[in-house]
């Protein structure tokens, strides 16, 4: 079957924000909402602990100033989280209006709202500390990377961040769906942190070789690395043009503005949020969408508002199905799967799969995107000495040291994956650990 | 279904609810309309000595996501000569003979007033109301609350009107007076027919705080303004209620301020008042609105076994006593519903910083505890709580006697007399 890949120019307003920026009257309005509540349940719910009916009130009184700072001086990144955050698990699943049935408070885009009008107007809140003369490296410019050098930079310390690729931001720049964040506000978010003081070297990818200078000329070493590349799933075919990875399939998007080829008809293979990012955005670009997931709707990774999107852009989901080999001769042709049934699980884990016995077919497609979860840096990892790993994940003490006491680490490094948020919360904490660390006596 | 028929003084209207002096009844065009869509009367926007407004004229202070919480205005009475007023009022009493067509006035000569008093009942109005109270720009001239601040000018004015009128006269009072009851009884003694109240409160809405200029703007300056809309409702209700229960007083009384639904109309009544006027909530929402507060009205008549709105009138003014004849045995305490508590906390953080460290917070649950033994019963948690009847405030059996102010032994007379006793 031939099948030919079609070309689509970007039409900006597929990838238009899907939660856009609040104007003043909708940010005054929402914010007049928010009651105030005592120790409120969403500041709990928000890994950076963002005093949120604070910020909500400042929007409300027009001291608009006043918001960006109380947002920033918990979470450096909160335009990036307040747009990308799934909100609904996060602070507004906590808002105390969702017990009333009522719809909860737009935290998310009124976070979004109060730092852009930092950002855009260039006020700042922060400056670097007096100087320590102590040296820290961070290796990664992602979330949990910006977000420690910025710290650490308040406390006064002299910070140089390490980055592989050729702009920061790692996924927040190469990752998170362009509508909900594009690649003008990730530069603009990181120029904004920057200023601050620390440098960013970019296409610096820091490798074995490089890191007894490292250790040598750095008092202490913080690790935001992040994951690796997509999971291979070992299948016939693999190699064929057409088959790609989910995270490099984004990253090709994101760096390219998202003026990409797409195939017409586009298998994603996955159930968890990057599966269906990946799958929006096939759809966004024209073309017709089926998610294929071995297991069922219910141990399915991806949120619920995320699955909903995606159906809402034309994405077919089927479940119970296996990959078992890509076909085409060059290029990819169609997929052969098999039916799964579902075994009751014995551990209290995600169910059981059984492949159903010659249940085998065939779906014509000109694209296979591959989405069954990243792969961790273990190789770089394991050149560290003493450094533990945990199932590939960096452990960590409380003070997000690792086993080796000049690195501490952060972010998707130490977590397998989760969201920016947590990789915010992770580098600013990390970066008090080192002030304390390496200040013992000083301060 | 009761009955909403009403007779005010002897100015009959098919209801209770009358377009108060002011913007939307200005012209034969507005009342038309208005008495098409239900209004039962009309106070004709206040006639005078023509004179020239500003603008702009009116301001208003928002509260949250409530636009106008309270309005005011600079404006003055009526910019249009007599004889259009008169020819517009003669075309709505043609139209509408069965409707309440009254004539606001306001002048400053004793001629004035009898002059117009008779143009107007040469076309026919039904009665009159004297405006004694705009607190802004008349009073300067003599005119409006300066009238109405002062008792003997307003009786002698009064008498004056009752000299020639021979339709039925309402004196409209100026809350801008600290006891209205001294307004009202000189009304009286003047011979009025009836009162209505309150006219708007002497105020200042708010400033533009980039200009630092005060609302509502002219050129850079304002000038105080007359204060309406529903935040003046409390104020109005009180006055209302010390007409009613004075009792030396007898006129019936027009409720006006801060009426915008059949509730708001029915406190009013509740309070004394035997028919109701409206400005602001039909500035702002048209006069439509009347459907609902005749129908609702009437629903809350029939849910009472009332047959007419006389029948409502001042029952609640009664409960209305000085604070020393309530009985300080009484005694509530707050109850929390944890069933419909949404775990906000603010009735938490109301009490221990505003009140009387009476609720409690549990270590596993957002919902608050109240500790009775330490609750006054003060109110404040079950007004702060978002959740209707989440809070109740429930009454605590004392088995202890009605005890009032006057007979409690901690009041400084009763403590002087102990004492005397003893010696
Ligand atoms: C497709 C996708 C969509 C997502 N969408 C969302 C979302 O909508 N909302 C949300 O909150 N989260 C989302 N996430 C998760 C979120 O992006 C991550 O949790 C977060 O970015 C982790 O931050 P990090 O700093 O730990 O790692 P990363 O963002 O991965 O950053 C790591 C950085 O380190 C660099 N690096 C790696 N190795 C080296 C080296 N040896 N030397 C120098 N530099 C190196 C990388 O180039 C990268 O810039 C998504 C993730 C994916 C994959
Ligand atoms: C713009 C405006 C103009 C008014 N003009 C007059 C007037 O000319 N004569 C008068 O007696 N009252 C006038 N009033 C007062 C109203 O009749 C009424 O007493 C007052 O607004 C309170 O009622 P409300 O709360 O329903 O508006 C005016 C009120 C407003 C808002
Ligand atoms: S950082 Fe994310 S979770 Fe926290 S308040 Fe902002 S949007 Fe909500
Ligand atoms: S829980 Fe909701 S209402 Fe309460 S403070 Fe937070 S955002 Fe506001
Ligand atoms: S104010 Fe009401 S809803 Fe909020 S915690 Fe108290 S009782 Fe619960």
């Amino acid at each position: 079957m031939k099948t030919s890949i079609k070309e689509i120019k970007e039409t900006k307003n597929n990838f238009a924000k899907i939660k856009p920026l609040l104007t003043d009257n909708e940010a005054h309005i929402e914010a007049a909402r928010c009651l105030f509540c005592h120790d409120a349940p969403c500041i709990t719910a928000c890994p950076t602990s963002i005093d949120i009916p604070l910020f909500i009130r400042q929007i409300m009184t027009q001291n608009t100033t006043g918001a960006a700072k109380t947002i920033f001086s918990q979470n450096i990144l909160g335009k990036s989280c307040g747009n990308v955050c799934p909100t609904e698990i996060l602070c507004e699943g906590a808002c105390v209006y969702n017990n009333l049935n009522e719809k909860p408070i737009d935290i998310g885009r009124l976070q979004a709202y109060a730092t852009e009008h930092a950002i855009k107007n260039d006020i700042r809140f922060f400056q670097k500390g007096k100087s320590t003369g102590k040296k820290i490296a961070v290796i990664g410019g992602g979330p949990a990377g910006l977000s420690c050098a910025h710290k650490l930079t308040e406390s006064g310390h002299e910070v140089t961040v390490f980055e592989a690729s050729e702009n920061a931001g790692g996924l927040n720049t190469y990752g998170v769906a362009p509508y909900k964040f594009s690649n003008e506000d990730a530069k603009e978010e990181i120029e904004y942190i920057s200023k601050i003081g620390f440098k960013i070297k970019t296409n610096n990818k820091i490798t074995k070789d490089d890191l007894p200078k490292l250790e040598k000329d750095y008092d202490a070493i913080f690790i935001g690395v992040g994951l690796g590349n997509t999971k291979p799933l070992k299948i016939e075919g693999e190699n064929l043009k057409g088959v790609t990875g989910a995270t490099e399939f984004i990253y090709n998007l994101r760096k390219n503005n998202q003026k990409i080829k797409i195939g017409k008809e586009v298998v994603v293979i996955g159930g968890g949020n990057t599966a269906i990012d990946a799958a929006v955005e096939s759809a966004k670009l024209g073309a017709k969408v089926t998610i294929i997931y071995r297991r069922t709707e219910h141990e399915q990774g991806a949120y619920y508002f995320e699955i909903e999107l995606a159906k809402q852009n034309g994405v077919q989901f089927k479940y119970l199905i296996s990959p078992k080999t890509i076909n085409g001769k060059g290029s990819v042709e169609s997929i052969t799967c098999t039916n799964n049934k579902l075994m009751p699980s014995k551990n209290g884990n995600k169910a059981n799969i059984e492949e159903i016995k010659r249940s085998e077919f065939t779906i014509p497609c000109n694209m296979v995107i591959i989405a069954a979860g990243q792969e961790k840096q273990i190789d770089f990892l394991k050149s560290i000495k003493d450094l533990k790993l945990d199932n590939g994940k960096i452990t960590v003490n409380k003070t997000f040291q690792t086993t080796n006491p000049k690195y501490f680490a952060g972010g998707d490094a130490i977590n397998g994956g989760k969201e920016v948020v947590n990789a915010v919360a992770n580098g600013r904490d990390a970066a008090r650990a080192i002030d304390k660390y390496l200040m013992q006596e000083a301060r | 279904m009761a009955n909403l028929e009403c007779n005010f003084a002897g100015i009959k209207s098919p209801n209770p609810f009358w377009l108060a002096s002011g913007p939307p009844a200005n012209t034969a065009y507005q009342v038309i309309n208005a008495f098409k869509a239900g209004w039962g009367g009309a106070v004709w926007k206040t006639l005078g000595v023509p004179i020239v407004n500003v603008s702009s004229r009116y301001g208003a202070m928002s509260y949250k996501n409530e636009k106008i919480a309270g309005f005011n205005n600079i404006e003055l009475i009526t910019d249009r000569s007599l004889e259009d007023n008169l020819k517009d009022m003669k075309e709505v009493k043609e139209k509408f003979p069965n409707h309440a067509l009254i004539a606001s006035m306001m002048f400053e000569k004793k001629e004035e007033w009898h002059d117009c008093i008779k143009k107007c009942e040469d076309i026919g109005v039904d009665g009159f109301e004297l405006n004694y109270g705009c607190p802004h720009g008349m009073c300067e001239r003599g005119m409006g609350s300066a009238v109405g601040q002062n008792p003997d000018v307003c009786e002698k004015i009064t008498s004056w009107v009752m000299e020639v009128a021979k339709k039925p006269v309402i004196v409209k009072l100026t809350p801008n007076i600290t006891d209205i009851t001294k307004a009202g009884l000189a009304a009286q003694r003047g011979g009025a027919n009836a009162v209505s109240l309150i006219n708007t409160i002497n105020s200042v809405t708010g400033i533009d705080l980039d200009t630092m200029e005060p609302n509502p703007k002219v050129a850079g300056l304002s000038s105080h303004g007359g204060y309406c809309g529903p935040a003046v409702k409390p104020i109005a209700l009180n006055m209302i209620a010390e007409l009613t229960n004075h009792p030396d007083f007898h006129l019936p009384i027009s409720g006006i301020g801060g009426i915008e639904t059949w509730r708001d109309a029915a406190e009013h009544i509740l309070m004394g008042a035997s028919t109701v006027q409206v400005c602001t909530a039909v500035m702002h929402y048209g006069f439509k609105i009347v459907q609902d507060m005749t129908e609702g009205l009437s629903n809350y008549l029939d849910s009472q076994k009332m047959k007419s709105v006389l029948e409502l009138s001042g029952i609640t003014a009664k409960k209305l006593r000085k604070w020393e004849d309530l009985d300080l045995n009484y005694k509530i305490i707050a109850s929390i519903d944890e069933e419909k508590c949404i775990g906000c906390q603010l009735c938490y953080i109301a009490c221990e910083d505003g009140a009387h460290q009476a609720i409690a917070l549990l270590k596993n649950s957002r919902v608050p505890k109240i500790k009775e033994d330490h609750c006054v019963g003060c109110n404040l948690c079950s007004l702060v709580c978002p959740v209707e009847s989440c809070i109740s405030m429930i009454n605590v059996t004392t088995n202890k006697q009605k005890l009032i102010w006057k007979e409690h032994p901690k009041n400084p007379i009763n403590i002087a007399i102990g004492t005397s006793l003893k010696r």
